[in-house]
């Protein structure tokens, strides 16, 4: 008990030192004439370079009875251009030596690859070239829809936890479209064709709705000549949807749900309550909740983990998890695992009894401190991936935060007081805007 | 147009970038060899250790206790509780992960500069005085009997468990690290004080690190760390003998999409025809989206989301690998597509192009690894472990770029069986059965 006090001190004396981490990070931003924005963050030491696009178009923009098309079209920007044939986009990466591939969620779609820094002017020249170009045949689309339908199948169907997931998702969002899945459901990825991807491609892929982060061994004078060569080329689309979408209505009821499967080795119970997201210069209610997510189950020293892994050892896990990086409502979620022998009514009620405590505790001072204290090292630990820094830029231009609104996060969260935690807690923790989901085997029928 | 990216792609191709990798060889004053990339651009240091045995050194009877054994390094030491433990790790800043594989257990560990002496000391207490308390042993070995529950319902975890039983016999790799059910309930912490003494010693333990540290400064802290460890451990397990019958065999589990690992037997990383298999590998089921199977089987036929091979090369067995998954009423034509890719590429190998193709990503993709400081101790480690020379990265494109058309066709013939490639479905396949037992 001595040994943690004398670290403690430590690290209260280590405060000031990584307080300047954050003026290290070497990250230039500018907006091309058509209105692509531009991020670059520098790092020499290796001569590698990534480059991502990302869209600010995802699953949660998708016309209604369309589910899964942004992501459908992810697949289908991979087949031919009015240039390139179909596949000949990753084998020109491959054959530089370099590796490619995209991904969709809710508020974005991105694409990216990585290879050697003077291979940056071939990525550029690709990827501007199936911004506007794309060629699809019917073959495309018939094999690339068996193509998602077995992702679906590898990713979801084969997966309890996954299908539970998806259904407690439906049930949280009453009237947003954080409610269908990013890959789609099945029956309406069944029925995507040609005139659905095309019509998705046509109003968002643009570059006034795009990003571009380029890391790595590169300059931004050069980034930004090579921008303007390719993309600065592209005429802005003037009629880019405003991005609005239905919004939910107050939540009033508790939900719960029972999803059972077959294939379930380890019941548990989940719960998500709806959540307030980063808002472009209003940050402070999701630092708040990003804290308290860290605070109540962030590891193993966490309040939860304390509780009931440790005190009661009534589960074998619990966790908390804030994902702040939405454009819309996002969810609180609170996940445990019972032990061997204890019910999911039990499990549930005990998390529910902590939870209560917690409300009554209150934040332990030390915990935030030493949270604090990882957040600050993390800025020094994040120099050692260029990538990470582009990712988290990209992402969060991606659904609608500003670059000062990247580069204030730390002190944001820095601010965060023990009183704007519990504030926080108190208002989110209700009931009437979560949903609650048991996992389990099937019922045994006598 | 397209002539023009070719041109471009020419003019590229004379110019391969390499990766500016210093490694120095540091001898610690307690006569440990350890590697170093000096880098004093971050101000923390990547420090990676690998006690080489690990999980495959279980005692008969014991299996899991390697692994459960590593789980609970990070579960309290010295004067410190778990609890303790985990709290002092954060109020550092720093970060230890422990684990164990088939062959080796894996130290990784980041701290920053400014830290560097009380995260070492926090270190050391992990690796030579590791309480294994029996409430923590309890709590964790709850954790491995769950994730032995999930894997007997994971579709992926039963297909490669039941390879593994089909290909090596009474080795230890023919069994899950985590072990069984029975084996982990009855182990004590006898058998985990045991399983530290047989792993962690020092005539087993290879050293890379890279960042902010002098080869002095790296000397004196690995003593530090490792110098009250053991001199020896127990004898390494031998070699396993792989007997792969080839065919199919079918698990029936109700899910809707069949998994299937497949597989033969491999090639040793130190054969001089390696880089052969490797560029063979690359065009056969290797280079992601521009693999022949990939093609055959996701972007002609729409049968799977990936499909993939690779060369395993374990320190005591080599086998040669793959995985693809389908629906249940197609996984039959994507298992028909493969063994007839591999049929093709055994008897006709690839083509000039294609080799041409792999060469330039295999030896473009090399330089891209060296990317931070916890990828390059990794790499180092790695290079320690397989007995390469501290040179190798320089050499290492040379040797790929060396390989011939007729070397790859000639490795293709005697490494690809077709025969005796042996599938494992788990699912419900429609129209296919077991030829093999399991």
């Amino acid at each position: 008990m001595k040994r943690l006090q004398l670290l403690g001190a430590v690290a209260a004396l280590l405060l000031p030192g990584l307080a300047q981490a954050r003026d290290n990070e070497a990250v230039t931003t500018f907006t091309l004439d058509n209105g692509m924005d531009v991020v670059v963050v520098e790092d020499h030491r290796a001569p590698v370079v990534q480059q991502m696009v990302w869209y600010r178009a995802g699953s949660a923009d998708e016309p209604k009875g369309s589910s899964g098309v942004a992501h459908f079209l992810e697949h289908l920007l991979f087949k031919a251009t009015d240039k390139l044939e179909s596949g000949e986009f990753s084998a020109t990466v491959a054959a530089n030596g370099g590796r490619d591939n995209a991904f969709t969620s809710y508020d974005y779609t991105a694409y990216h690859q990585r290879v050697a820094a003077d291979r940056l002017e071939l990525m550029m020249e690709m990827e501007s070239d199936r911004m506007r170009n794309i060629r699809l045949t019917p073959e495309n689309i018939a094999t690339e829809r068996d193509v998602i339908i077995e992702e679906r199948n590898q990713r979801t169907e084969s997966n309890p936890g996954a299908l539970m997931s998806e259904q407690m998702n439906a049930a949280q969002y009453l009237n947003h479209r954080y409610g269908s899945p990013v890959i789609g459901w099945m029956h309406e990825m069944e029925a995507l064709d040609l005139d659905d991807a095309l019509a998705f491609y046509k109003t968002y892929y643009s570059p006034n709705n795009a990003i571009l982060v380029v890391s790595g061994d590169v300059q931004p004078d050069a980034v930004r000549a090579l921008a303007e060569k390719y993309y600065g080329v592209i005429p802005a689309n003037p009629d880019l949807p405003e991005r609005l979408r239905t919004q939910e209505p107050p939540q009033t009821a508790e939900r719960r749900l029972i999803f059972r499967d077959a294939r379930v080795a380890q019941p548990y119970v989940s719960r998500s309550y709806l959540a307030p997201e980063r808002d472009p210069g209003a940050q402070e209610e999701a630092a708040a909740l990003t804290l308290l997510a860290e605070i109540l189950g962030g590891g193993t020293t966490s309040f939860l983990a304390e509780k009931l892994q440790f005190d009661q050892q009534i589960v074998t896990y619990s966790g908390a998890f804030y994902r702040g990086a939405s454009l819309d409502d996002t969810t609180f979620d609170l996940v445990v695992v019972p032990a061997a022998g204890v019910s999911l009514r039990e499990a549930e009620d005990a998390m529910d009894k902590a939870l209560a405590d917690f409300m009554e505790t209150g934040v332990d001072a030390e915990q935030l401190d030493r949270i604090k204290l990882q957040i600050r090292a993390n800025q020094i630990y994040a120099r050692d991936d260029a990538d990470s820094v582009a990712n988290r830029y990209g992402q969060a231009l991606a659904i609608g935060l500003s670059v000062e609104d990247v580069q204030n996060w730390p002190d944001v969260l820095e601010a965060v007081t023990a009183d704007d935690i519990m504030a926080a807690a108190r208002s989110v923790f209700d009931k009437r805007q979560s949903v609650t989901g048991w996992l389990m085997k099937p019922e045994v029928t006598q | 147009m397209k002539l023009i990216y070719g041109l471009i792609l020419t003019a590229l191709m004379a110019l391969p970038a390499r990766a500016e990798v210093n490694i120095q060889s540091v001898e610690s004053p307690g006569g440990l060899t350890a590697w170093l990339v000096e880098d004093h651009s971050i101000p923390f240091v990547a420090l990676e250790l690998r006690f080489r045995g690990g999980a495959s050194l279980d005692r008969p009877g014991k299996r899991g206790s390697v692994n459960l054994m590593t789980a609970l390094l990070e579960e309290g030491a010295g004067d410190m509780d778990s609890r303790a433990f985990s709290k002092a790790s954060e109020a550092l800043a720093t970060s230890f992960g422990f684990d164990a594989s088939r062959d080796d257990v894996s130290v990784s560990a980041r701290f920053l500069t400014e830290n560097r002496a009380p995260s070492v000391a926090l270190l050391r207490a992990a690796l030579t005085e590791p309480l294994f308390d029996e409430a923590s042993i309890e709590r964790v070995r709850g954790q491995v009997l769950s994730i032995i529950q999930s894997d007997a319902k994971d579709p992926d975890d039963i297909a490669s468990e039941t390879f593994d039983r089909i290909a090596y016999g009474d080795h230890p790799y023919a069994s899950s690290l985590n072990g069984t059910l029975d084996s982990v309930a009855a182990l004590t912490r006898d058998d985990l004080v045991a399983a530290r003494k047989d792993v962690m010693a020092r005539d087993r333990v290879y050293i890379g690190a890279v960042g902010d540290i002098t080869p002095e400064e790296l000397g004196a802290l690995i003593d530090e760390l490792l110098g009250d460890l053991p001199e020896t451990g127990a004898p390494m397990p031998p070699r396993a003998d792989v007997t792969i019958p080839g065919g199919v065999t079918v698990v029936d589990f109700p899910t809707p999409q069949s998994v299937a690992v497949f597989g033969q037997k491999g090639i040793a990383q130190d054969d001089p025809d390696f880089f052969a298999a490797l560029l063979l590998n690359h065009v056969l089921g290797g280079g992601s989206f521009e693999s022949r199977l990939m093609n055959e089987v996701r972007e002609k036929r729409g049968l799977t989301y990936g499909v993939y091979s690779y060369l395993v090369a374990r320190d005591l067995a080599e086998v040669y690998m793959g995985s693809v998954s389908s629906s249940n009423d197609r996984i039959a034509e994507a298992i028909e597509v493969i063994r007839a890719e591999w049929a093709k590429a055994a008897e006709n190998g690839i083509t000039q192009e294609e080799l041409d193709a792999a060469k330039t990503y295999i030896t473009g993709a090399y330089p891209l690894r060296f990317d931070g400081n916890a990828p390059i101790a990794n790499i180092l480690v790695g290079m320690q472990l397989l007995g390469l020379p501290i040179d190798y990265i320089a050499t290492r494109n040379d040797k790929v770029e060396a390989v011939t058309l007729a070397d790859v066709k000639r490795v293709a013939g005697e490494l690809l069986n077709p025969e005796g490639l042996q599938f494992v479905v788990v699912g419900q396949p429609e129209g296919l059965q077991s030829t093999t037992s399991n």
